[in-house]
């Protein structure tokens, strides 16, 4: 057997496994799984090009998933005009003069030769655009959030498509990567590691504390999508005939059509980045990306400035991340900041890469689906499994209680088991680097 | 009279919370130092280990609570602490023999570690809340305070009262028997020596006799006993809740490499410094102003840097600030 | 003649699975004296002493300690034999005190160890007084000296020291050899690599040329020295 076809048979397989989820427990099912393993695999390709092209350790994914799904929101909902004119301008101002105070400092740093006058100088910079930046925020905040807080109190969108939220999550996901890269590479990998834990943390608090932005933890809801609604599908004549003559009845016709077009949609996204992915990984960049991975010191003395490499990757890494964020706020049509749980968000799209096959393209898309059908599926088996361990048990006894209600728990367990078990056996992965 | 109630006020709020906060970090700090120094890698299982530990103890004390044993006014938890440790130690040595240990024999660079440590942490995770849940648990129990603030106020005559807990008397109190023995420990046993001359230089180390294996093993034991004392002092201080403790890994890494990573003296200044710029900059000063200030200048707002909900900020711009211009850590890292 | 107390005997080999770096190379030294290896850089000086030590892959040959074949021992199971190394670079705990790196070079010492850090320190008696200080703190030379201290703290039989005087000043190799003849003298072989061949080969009763992993030339250090052959290519005239 070719290793083509070892390839082809893996995706098969988990083809295969999406139909029979399908066949048992509905299609509607099935087509979620393959949404979301669509996104998942997006994610995973995002932070294969860091850690399996350059060996940077990501991982706050979480962060710029989120990011993702701000600008989802900041593009697509509908502008809250009075929030806007009640506390908009002040808004932009104190974000504006915060900035101004960062900028200053930075300038004064580089600017005035070290020494007690540049500590003072920006002693002074930070200490009064802090409080200057707050006086004007925290009143801009309160005016704004006093606009119909059960409704809006926030500032809303920009009222766009929402398909444009993709790139501006990109977009918005480089920018945070750009900071933490800029601090944090070129010092040794771990530190990377822990920057980026540390912003997903903040970026997460940020969704869900500044509610004139994001609505924090009362969700912004109804996000447009980019395909239509059931109900209008429902309602539509021309749909029912269609959906009538091939045997479908329209309320399950319409559902699964909207899943179909995200999945259409999706697939778009995840072929033309994997494209431009393989293109990368066979280009020039490419090879030398590899070759510093493989030898950072040579590398170094072959005069390529490794730190600036490193930070174009890691941008263009989270930048995917950011895209999938978006789409999958998209998806879910909703902002819901206390969703974002590192261990789904970040860890879990680790357990997909080096389960795929850290440095290969194709085997982190096949990672996605595979460990996202698993963390789906997991808990229906697990919890058959307990069944069948406590049936022997008497009803009311507390270990099988126990037992049966901490089966949400196993997937946790059985994601670290395979992760371990994959590295020490098959680091290589499923689908290994050529 | 208004600096002394402003004193109190802000011993209150400020000071024993972010010594007693501050100690629990410091614990959580030697910790990964010491897996760092010696192991050479970053721990990111470390928050989890602190939960397993905290665990293990929180079992064992409802079990001593059924049988009727405590400590009187001291939390019966204290009893249970060795019980948790060793339940650590027998976790951690039995994850090093089945999955660190290979990759050290294969001479693994440290980010190889680090992604295994992640599969660590994510077992250890689910193992935590399959067995004890998700959700809160409480397991403090005997007297609540030393000082009570109402007795404070009728002792002094102030105005304002001074709480103190048992719980951060004893974090305290523990923290600096703990570290004192630590130190005593490294400095002056032919062991300790012998875990500083492998951290310092393995090489080295071998050729002079020094068993690597049973250094590894010591540490492990070493780490488990911190990290349990570390879990379990936060909780009972705090509260026991599995994810707070995943979360606790941001300050804990930013106390050790504030310090330097792998040096022991840094983890705690680190934890300190993290603490109490933590506890200072979230704590809304409106109080202690209003007593020192005079009345026409009484503050109107909370007079709060920043909310409670951005603590996590604080050690991110730390660890920031600390990278960019001393990536060493304010101690020299590396060696124990 | 009987055989020398340690001998690598006709050594082939190299590091790991790599190529083979040591051809048929002997190297020798009697109880209570010092045999010293030169040659050109890249000669496999140091690969041929860590070769006696077990650092490397040797398939062909044997080494032989007072007559017992160690040729299959890991280095730390020879250091519990009565051989100590001194390494060219990284040879001392920098971040722990003079005496802590005394001591942990008695790490395997049941027996204790006052009388040797005695012998230590009035063999180097700068250690004695610096005995609290950091070891990474000292100059260039009193580090090799803790180094070599710290060596014979497990009272070895033989001691090997790997370029013990690069990047040392002539003043201080001139007093670090005088002290290796000290060392001798107490009865321990030293077997040293140097790259310093004339002074070295002064003080050594056994030299051996070593050029590409093979021996060239061996005799004792005054007939190496007196040999117009061996200055001219190796000693620079």
């Amino acid at each position: 057997m070719t290793v083509n076809m070892k390839n082809i048979s893996l995706f098969a397989l988990v083809g295969v496994l999406i139909i029979g989820a399908g066949i048992i427990q509905g299609a509607n099912t099935a087509l979620l799984i393959l949404n979301f393993g669509l996104i998942s695999a997006i994610m995973s390709l995002g932070v294969n090009l860091q850690w399996g092209l350059a060996g940077l350790l990501n991982v706050g994914v979480m962060g710029f998933v989120a990011l993702g799904g701000l600008a989802a929101v900041l593009v697509s909902m509908p502008t809250t005009y009075d929030a806007w004119s009640a506390g908009g301008g002040r808004m932009i101002v104190a974000l504006l003069v915060g900035l101004g105070a960062i900028i200053a400092t930075v300038f004064a740093y580089k600017k005035l030769p070290a020494g007690k006058t540049r500590t003072l100088a920006i002693l002074v910079l930070l200490i009064a655009g802090f409080f200057l930046f707050r006086s004007l925020f925290d009143a801009a905040v309160t005016e704004i959030e006093r606009v119909n807080p059960a409704g809006t109190g926030y500032l809303g969108g920009l009222g766009l498509p929402v398909i444009i939220s993709w790139p501006v999550g990109g977009l918005l996901a480089a920018g945070a990567a750009w900071v933490i890269g800029k601090v944090a590479l070129g010092l040794r990998s771990d530190y990377l590691a822990i920057a980026t834990l540390g912003i997903a943390e903040i970026i997460i608090s940020l969704l869900k504390n500044e509610d004139w932005l994001s609505r924090g933890v009362k969700n912004v809801v109804g996000i447009p999508r980019p395909v239509p609604y059931e109900v209008d599908l429902q309602a539509s004549q021309a749909f029912i005939d269609t959906a009538a003559s091939i045997g479908f009845e329209p309320v399950l016709a319409s559902t699964l059509f909207v899943k179909l077009c995200y999945a259409a949609l999706f697939t778009t996204v995840l072929l033309i980045l994997l494209w431009l992915s393989q293109m990368a990984l066979n280009s020039p960049w490419g090879r030398m990306m590899r070759a510093i991975r493989d030898n950072e010191v040579s590398s170094q003395a072959m005069g390529k400035n490794i730190t600036a490499r490193h930070l174009q990757i890691f941008i263009l890494g989270s930048a995917i991340c950011g895209i999938a964020g978006a789409m999958m706020t998209t998806l879910d049509s909703q902002l819901t900041p206390t969703a974002y749980q590192p261990l789904r968000f970040t860890f879990l799209v680790w357990v997909m890469v080096i389960v795929g096959g850290s440095g290969n393209n194709w085997g982190s898309v096949l990672g996605g689906f595979l460990i996202w059908f698993l963390w789906v599926e997991v808990e229906p088996m697990g919890a058959a499994l307990m069944n069948l361990i406590t049936a022997p048990m008497a009803d009311g006894y507390w270990l099988k209680d126990h037992l049966l209600e901490s089966v949400a728990h196993m997937r946790l367990l059985t994601m670290g088991i395979i992760l371990i078990v994959v590295l020490r056996f098959s680091p290589k992965g499923l689908i290994p680097e050529k | 009279m208004d600096l002394l109630n402003a004193f109190i006020a802000l011993s209150n709020f400020v000071l024993i919370p972010g010594i007693a906060y501050g100690s629990q970090l410091a614990l959580g700090a030697l910790g990964v130092t010491l897996i760092y120094g010696i192991l050479r890698f970053s721990n990111f299982a470390h928050g989890d280990t602190m939960a397993f530990g905290a665990m293990a103890t929180i079992m064992v004390t409802w079990l001593l609570q059924s049988w009727g044993i405590s400590l009187g006014p001291l939390p019966t938890a204290l009893l249970a602490l060795p019980f948790g440790i060793a339940f650590t130690a027998l976790l951690l040595l039995g994850t090093d023999r089945v999955i660190y240990r290979f990759y050290r024999t294969q001479k693994s660079p440290p980010v190889i570690f680090l992604i295994v440590s992640l599969g660590v942490m994510f077992i250890m995770n689910g193992l935590v809340r399959f067995i004890i849940g998700p959700g809160d648990q409480r397991f403090a129990d005997g007297e609540r305070f030393i000082i009570r603030a109402r007795e404070f106020k009728a002792w002094t005559g102030l105005s304002e009262g001074l709480a103190f807990k048992t719980s951060q008397g004893i974090t305290v109190i523990t923290a600096v028997i703990v570290v004192a023995w630590l130190f005593w420990f490294l400095n002056k046993t032919r062991t300790g020596k012998s875990m500083r001359a492998f951290s310092d230089n393995e090489d080295l180390a071998l050729l002079s006799g020094i068993n690597p294996e049973r250094v590894v093993t010591i540490t492990w034991i070493l780490v488990a006993a911190l990290a349990t004392i570390a879990g379990v002092l936060y909780g009972l201080d705090k509260g026991f809740k599995p994810f707070t403790y995943f979360q606790l890994l941001l300050p804990i890494f930013a106390a050790a490499i504030v310090g330097g990573l792998g040096n022991p003296l840094g983890a705690i200044t680190g934890g300190f410094v993290i603490a109490f710029s933590e506890v200072t900059i979230t704590y809304a000063f409106k109080k202690v102003l209003t007593y020192i200030l005079p009345d026409s200048l009484d503050p109107t707002g909370l007079v709060q840097l920043l909310s409670t909900d951005y603590k996590f900020a604080v050690s991110f711009v730390i660890l920031i600030i600390v990278l960019l211009f001393k990536p060493t850590g304010l101690f020299k890292g590396k060696a124990l | 003649m009987s055989e020398p107390f340690l001998i690598g005997d006709k050594m082939t080999g190299g590091y790991g699975k790599g190529p083979d770096i040591l051809h048929d190379c002997t190297l020798a030294v009697n109880k209570g004296e010092i045999a010293v290896i030169v040659g050109p850089n890249g000669a496999g000086k140091s690969t041929a002493m860590k070769a006696v030590f077990g650092m490397l892959n040797v398939h062909t040959g044997a080494v032989r300690l007072n007559g017992e074949d160690i040729t299959k021992l890991s280095p730390q199971a020879r250091v519990a034999k009565g051989m100590g190394f001194v390494p060219q670079t990284s040879n001392i705990f920098t971040s722990m005190t003079v005496e802590e790196n005394l001591e942990m070079g008695a790490f395997l010492r049941e027996d204790g160890m006052e009388e040797t850090m005695q012998q230590v320190y009035d063999l180097f008696p700068i250690l004695k007084e610096k005995r609290l200080q950091a070891a990474g703190e000292l100059s260039g030379g009193q580090r090799q000296q803790v180094a070599v201290g710290r060596a014979l703290m497990t009272k070895p039989t033989v001691l090997m020291l790997d370029e013990p005087t690069a990047g040392v000043s002539p003043i201080v190799m001139d007093e670090l050899f005088d002290r290796i003849i000290e060392v001798a003298r107490t009865g321990i072989s030293i077997l040293m690599v140097e790259q310093n061949a004339r002074q070295a080969l002064e003080i050594a009763d056994k030299g051996y040329v070593l050029v590409q992993g093979a021996n060239r030339f061996t005799d004792t250090g005054q007939a190496l020295l007196a040999d117009p052959e061996v200055r001219k290519s190796f000693l620079g005239g």
